[in-house]
């Protein structure tokens, strides 16, 4: 019984340091581009009648840890791919610099429209722990 | 040996002034389509003319009431802001609204912006390959009005003629400005 309370114990000190952790240590990662490719073959996979859809049509970016929108056409033909035409090999790299919500004109939606929201960089330790939980609850389902 | 030196450090200029843009970049920039329309200033509008300037191309119309007067706006303060830098700077407004905005129609409403800024119209077919080219979209909506919802951003053209950025809706002058003297600074 008395070692049940020590684990119990561990295990709330254990949760709270990660708690801590996720409050304090601001968030970064190796690149803050978030990519989109549009793979070799996709012209061709429209072609014969594949509904492809690449390009979500609605992008989230955090500003300070994934606010820039990469996009890149590895495909043999030009694209209309998020805001603009991109030729083969081509890529179209977008930052942002003020959180928001953007919306383009996107002709590979059926609705003819692509928004991207760009969320304020999380400062605060709430704010932080939030982003956080947020993310991991995104990564989960 | 000092050429060599000289060529690296060209190459780490350029290539963090790319960085350095704040519209979204292309890697590699592509040559920009060229075209020949009817300009708003009394003769032929042929985008390859203004090689060895910086061009701010947009598509919109005249009776835009939300995003044409905002950007012609921002542009205008952008030359401003410039002053003697915008001698090597042009702005290309091209309609998507032929049937109402003519040549003179052109010239008059830019010219309550910048009396420097050229306007493009011409043919349906025409404009429609422009659009095609620069993946511009373009679509007239049902109503009395007769308005049309087209892309917003504005691209950047540099010195020797290619497509080498696109600015979204909605920055201000400054970005503007930024951008367009890294540009610049580029012979």
């Amino acid at each position: 019984m008395k070692a049940l309370r020590w684990i119990a114990l561990a295990a709330i000190v254990a949760l709270l340091g990660v708690v801590a952790w996720a409050a304090i240590t601001p968030v970064t990662f190796a690149s803050r581009e978030e990519l989109f490719e549009i793979p070799k073959g996709t012209w061709a996979r429209r072609m014969s009648g594949d509904k492809v859809e690449i390009l979500p049509q609605r992008i989230d970016l955090t500003l300070g840890i994934h606010d820039v929108l990469l996009l890149r056409n590895l495909d043999d033909v030009p694209q209309v791919f998020g805001p603009t035409v991109m030729m083969p090999g081509q890529s179209f790299r977008l930052p942002f610099e003020v959180a928001s919500s953007y919306s383009f004109a996107c002709t590979a939606h059926l609705s003819g429209q692509m928004t991207i929201v760009v969320a304020a960089q999380p400062i605060s330790a709430w704010d932080r722990l939030r982003w956080r939980a947020t993310a991991l609850w995104n990564a989960i389902t | 040996m000092n050429r060599l030196i000289a060529l690296f450090l060209l190459c780490i200029a350029s290539a963090h002034a790319e960085e350095a843009l704040k519209a979204g970049t292309f890697d590699p920039p592509r040559a920009a389509p060229d075209f020949t329309l009817s300009g708003s200033n009394g003769s032929d509008l042929k985008l390859s003319a203004y090689r060895g300037k910086v061009v701010l191309l947009g598509f919109g119309f005249t009776n835009c009431q939300a995003v044409c007067p905002i950007t012609l706006g921002t542009l205008a303060q952008v030359q401003k802001k410039l002053g003697d830098e915008a001698r090597d700077l042009q702005v290309v407004y091209i309609t998507v609204d032929p049937e109402r905005d003519d040549a003179a129609h052109l010239k008059t409403y830019l010219s309550h912006f910048n009396s420097s800024f050229v306007g493009g119209t011409g043919t349906d077919a025409q404009l429609a390959a422009v659009r095609k080219d620069y993946g511009i979209a373009a679509e007239k909506v049902a109503g009395p009005d007769g308005s049309y919802n087209h892309s917003s951003f504005i691209y950047l053209i540099d010195r020797a003629g290619r497509l080498r950025a696109l600015m979204p809706f909605g920055h201000v002058a400054d970005d503007y400005v930024h951008d367009v003297r890294i540009l610049l600074a580029e012979q």
